[in-house]
């Protein structure tokens, strides 16, 4: 049978979610298995070596490095406050002496007899992790971190900035395919997250920073405002840690695009509802896309586990999107899929499939530039 | 692994694991030489649900088979050795860059030199180097140590100090790294290999500021006196160690190490091999590239010394928005010969980026993009050329002329009018739907001058030859000869600035062909001369004009030909192509028309 695979991007109105939310190294744990958590609580905690601070003291009391260790004032293993004495020099007939005070605070580590340096190691920094979800805790790897599940809604975007943000959903833009400006934005929608429809605009990111919004989801952006929004010229697609208040995610492409209708409607209909949102995006091998989840309430249930993959099999009948121009965006049904390759304008050769779009048109493109859009 | 005398393999199976996809080729002794017969390919398993590399290795191997007629694997899934009548082969190789390949950070004291020499052995084994750290690079050291903590390296090479010298700032370097404790991409479990490859005399001290959580070894300096490198154990020390540790924790390579007849390379470092084998063997200077969605790889043998870089964020697919933030729209722009609206490239080009494996459709997407691909192989030329110098730091002996030349050592060793062969390879080249737009490209980005011929890779078999050239150099040198490579042909041009409206060269073809005339000053001509012809070529450049024997002077040379031919370029060198005082748009339609790159119909219906 003509199919092949296509990833595409998941929305869902309930699927099982299961995230991993684990320590970037070993430390505790705070809950059990089966209690139920709150998005925003702490599972787990660790602490980080703290920073080092270098100090080439033997320069500073110009002595020798090999002298160094009878100058100490304090042992490795020592606390050291700021403004300790950290080293004495001894001075000519116990004269001159040169004193050395900490201007950090940390633990002595290291006394070096060859350079004459001594390592201070600043106070540990603590890493908290969140539960990111609202859901229960069903498995625990001590010390590590813990699994939740939970039914929720589900939406990946296709790019965003930022990082994890909470809130209710606050409707912007009543249909999918109206532009968001600045004055669909309001002040009651401070700590939300925004839906849009289609583009959003420099001037509505601008007020949704205004106001204090926790994320704004719509279907493009232009990346002229990216990039006056980011104050760079972004390069390379690994996002997460900008910090220009919300996160931002768009759910379809770049340039003036709808959102999916799907999308769209999906979002309206959890109006008030608590959602987690995750900017970030990760375009290399390891692909990671945004996502907005939305915990549904304990009536729902859901036979499908997912876990944030998504495969699908591109045959007739399937509902798809072109993602590359010359038509971009357009949204069609798979019709034919011919086995040979075919010339395509580009004078290329590739193989390619015929799409019905949603408008009657019949059109040719490269089975490279369509995606499945999950049902 | 078996013991077997080259002359009695006849099959051999090599495979490249990619980080997508796995390309396995067939090489089979025909009428007493070695020949490519079948190739096969596969997406690359080491991520979940498969996380085992070899069922990637066996589904291309299969594919082989099926198409070769010949059964490869047994009942196992494993490899039939040695070959006996229509089934097995005789020795299995392969490379691997799967995963990300091997990313390493150095560290030398003076950034200039040790630390530059480090890189160097670094990148010629093939890693990708994230950063380099080095007593003199500007930064404090609680900023180099919060880098070093920030980067996942797998493996990290020290080299400073030259043997007998500074010992100091060489302990002071393993003073930063030991306390950051770099944590590896694969886990608690695995120890983080540390090379040291600096002043033999202060091994000992260095030894004895680490502790036992890294795997620490010692190889000879990589600069032993300033004015002489010696690059070759530290690099062999980084190959057992790629094998040892990082592809050890990588899913299924233990099996595979298992499979293979010869150690597994490290995918840009088995190119370089072939390269640099190729070029020694035949007495050439030569250039390869290699771009790709992410990077691209640049090799050059000039003068028998190698150099390869790597430009980790230039590249066609997910990296394309970093070549129009580092080139500049106007930059990509002034190679494209009909209008296109700046704003909607730009979102082309970011939605090209979030979905990196879409294909252009319409000629006006496929000129853009060989438009990108220009800016992406002209800025990672100008990257190697920065990088591939003569030893800095050593001590020159000048004459009262050179009072005037403030040479501190350090010049490129690329020279573009010795440059014999230039090879590309990678999609944006392969797969360019005519040959002419492939040369197009190579000679547009990287400029070369006098007389050069040019190839591509036809189905970027050099890294399987790379590493068979280690168990087979015959095999590797015929299959490069006979199926690698097909020849564009040869680029003839003047280094220099053309006077405008006066004749560039006059030009003499006789042989296979004849022909005769003059070249314009900014003029292209393309004269067809097949692959299997040769044709004696003279040029008379302009008094002002270089083509290899001096201003004015004229070169007879013997060319061959190629899918495109002869390449006459009048355009001068430096190219210089848009802005006020480049070349037109009315120019490089000129060109295109010359070179018939694009069918002109077609962007009319696609527009």
């Amino acid at each position: 049978m003509a199919h092949a695979y296509t990833p595409g991007l998941k929305v869902t109105e309930c699927t099982n979610l299961r995230v991993r939310r684990i320590l970037p190294i070993s430390g505790s744990v705070h809950v059990e298995k089966g209690q139920d958590v709150q998005a925003e609580d702490v599972v787990a905690e660790a602490q980080i070596p703290g920073n080092i601070f270098p100090i080439n003291l033997a320069n500073l009391l110009a002595t020798a490095p090999a002298e160094l260790q009878n100058c100490m004032k304090k042992e490795v293993g020592d606390r050291v406050e700021i403004g300790d004495l950290l080293a004495e020099s001894k001075g000519i007939f116990g004269f001159f002496k040169t004193q050395y005070h900490s201007k950090s605070a940390g633990v002595l580590e290291a006394v070096s007899k060859i350079t004459g340096q001594v390592i201070l190691r600043g106070a540990p920094i603590p890493v908290q992790v969140k539960a990111y979800v609202t859901g229960k805790v069903i498995d625990i790897m001590p010390e590590h971190g813990v699994v939740i599940e939970s039914t929720v809604a589900f939406i990946q975007g296709i790019f965003g900035i930022g990082s994890e943000a909470y809130g209710p959903i606050a409707v912007a833009c009543e249909t999918p395919d109206e532009i968001l400006r600045a004055e669909h934005i309001k002040p009651e929608m401070s700590g939300c997250v925004i839906i849009g429809g289609a583009r959003m605009t420099n001037e509505a990111i601008a007020k949704a920073v205004e106001i204090g919004a926790a994320a704004v989801i719509s279907g493009g952006i232009d990346d002229q405002d990216l990039k006056n929004i980011l104050g760079y010229d972004l390069g390379v697609a690994i996002t997460g840690t900008e910090n220009i208040g919300p996160s931002l995610i768009i759910t379809e492409g770049f340039g003036d695009i709808a959102m999916a209708e799907r999308t769209h409607r999906l979002l309206c209909s959890h109006t008030g509802h608590a959602a987690s949102v995750n900017g970030a995006t990760q375009i290399r091998a390891g692909v990671m896309r945004p996502e907005i989840v939305i915990p549904l309430d304990q009536t729902h249930s859901s036979d499908t586990i997912d876990e944030g993959v998504v495969e699908g099999i591109l045959e007739p009948g399937v509902t798809i999107r072109l993602i590359r121009d010359p038509y971009f965006g357009r949204i069609g049904q798979v019709a034919t899929l011919p086995s040979e390759p075919q010339v395509l304008g580009s004078g290329s050769k590739a193989r390619v499939l015929t799409v019905t779009c949603e408008n009657g048109e019949e059109i040719l493109v490269p089975r490279a530039n369509v995606e499945i859009i999950a049902d | 692994m078996p013991v077997i005398s080259p002359d009695e393999i006849n099959v051999i199976l090599a495979t490249d694991c990619g980080s997508t996809t796995t390309k396995a080729i067939m090489i089979e002794k025909i009428d007493g030489h070695y020949r490519q017969t079948y190739r096969g390919e596969a997406p690359t398993t080491v991520e979940e649900p498969a996380a085992n590399v070899t069922i990637g290795v066996a589904n291309a191997i299969a594919e082989i088979g099926e198409l070769a007629g010949r059964k490869l694997l047994d009942e196992n899934n494993e490899i039939i050795r040695p070959a006996r009548g229509n089934e097995g082969c005789d020795i299995y190789i392969s490379t691997s860059s799967a995963g990300g390949g091997l990313q390493m950070l150095v560290s030398g004291v003076v950034r200039e030199m040790t630390a530059a020499s480090a890189k160097r052995a670094a990148l010629g084994a093939g890693a990708i180097v994230l950063d380099i750290i080095a007593s003199n690079d500007k930064r404090k050291p609680y900023e180099q140590i919060q880098r070093i903590r920030e980067l996942r390296p797998d493996m990290i090479l020290m080299a400073g100090g030259t043997d007998g010298g500074t010992e100091k700032h060489v302990v002071q370097l393993a003073e930063l790294i030991a306390p950051a404790k770099p944590q590896p991409r694969f886990g608690s479990e695995y120890r983080m290999p540390v090379i040291f490859a600096g002043n033999k005399e202060a091994w000992p001290m260095v030894r004895d500021t680490f502790d036992d959580s890294v795997e620490l070894s010692q190889v000879e300096n990589v600069r032993p006196i300033l004015d002489r490198e010696n690059l070759g154990p530290a690099r062999d020390m980084i190959h057992d160690l790629f094998l040892e540790h990082v592809m050890a924790h990588a899913p299924g390579y233990d099996k595979l190490i298992a499979w293979t007849d010869a150690p597994i390379m490290p995918t840009p470092g088995a190119v370089g091999n072939i390269l640099k084998t190729i070029a020694e063997k035949s007495g050439i200077n030569a250039v390869g590239v290699d771009i790709g969605g992410a990077t691209t790889d640049v090799f050059s043998v000039f003068d028998g010394e190698f150099n390869r870089t790597v430009s980790a964020n230039l590249g066609m697919s997910y990296s394309i928005s970093n070549v129009c933030a580092e080139a500049t729209m106007p930059n990509i722009l002034r190679w494209v010969h009909v209008d296109m609206d700046e704003r909607e490239l730009r979102n082309r080009v970011k939605n090209k980026m979030i979905r990196p494996t879409t294909i252009p459709q319409s000629l006006e997407a496929l000129i853009f993009e060989q438009a990108v691909s220009r800016e992406a192989l002209r800025l990672a030329y100008l990257q190697h050329k920065e990088f591939a110098t003569t030893l800095k730091g050593v001590q020159q002996q000048r004459t009262v002329g050179d009072l005037f030349t403030q040479d501190s050592g350090g010049n490129s060793i690329v020279d573009n009018m010795k440059l014999d062969l230039l090879v590309a390879s990678g999609g944006v080249l392969s797969h360019a739907p005519r040959m002419e737009q492939t040369a197009a490209m190579l000679i547009d980005a990287f400029e070369p001058e006098g007389f050069t011929r040019l190839a591509k890779d036809s189905i970027f078999m050099m890294p399987h030859l790379g590493v068979l050239a280690q168990v087979h150099p015959q095999a590797a040198l015929e299959v490069f000869e006979r199926d690698c490579l097909i020849y564009l042909g040869t680029c003839i041009a003047t280094a220099g600035k053309p006077v405008p409206n006066k004749v560039a060269f006059e030009y003499r073809i006789t042989g296979d062909i004849t022909a005769q005339g003059e070249i314009l000053a900014g003029e292209l001509k393309r004269i067809p001369l097949a692959a299997d012809q040769e044709a004696r070529v003279s040029i008379t450049p302009h008094r002002k004009l270089d083509a290899g024997n001096g201003k004015g002077q004229s070169v007879e040379k013997t060319v061959h030909g190629g899918t495109v031919g002869i390449i006459l370029d009048g355009r001068g060198r430096p190219l210089l192509v848009g802005g006020e005082t480049g070349y037109s748009r009315q120019d490089v339609s000129q060109w295109v028309e010359a070179l018939n790159l694009y069918e002109n119909e077609s962007l009319v219906s696609s527009k």
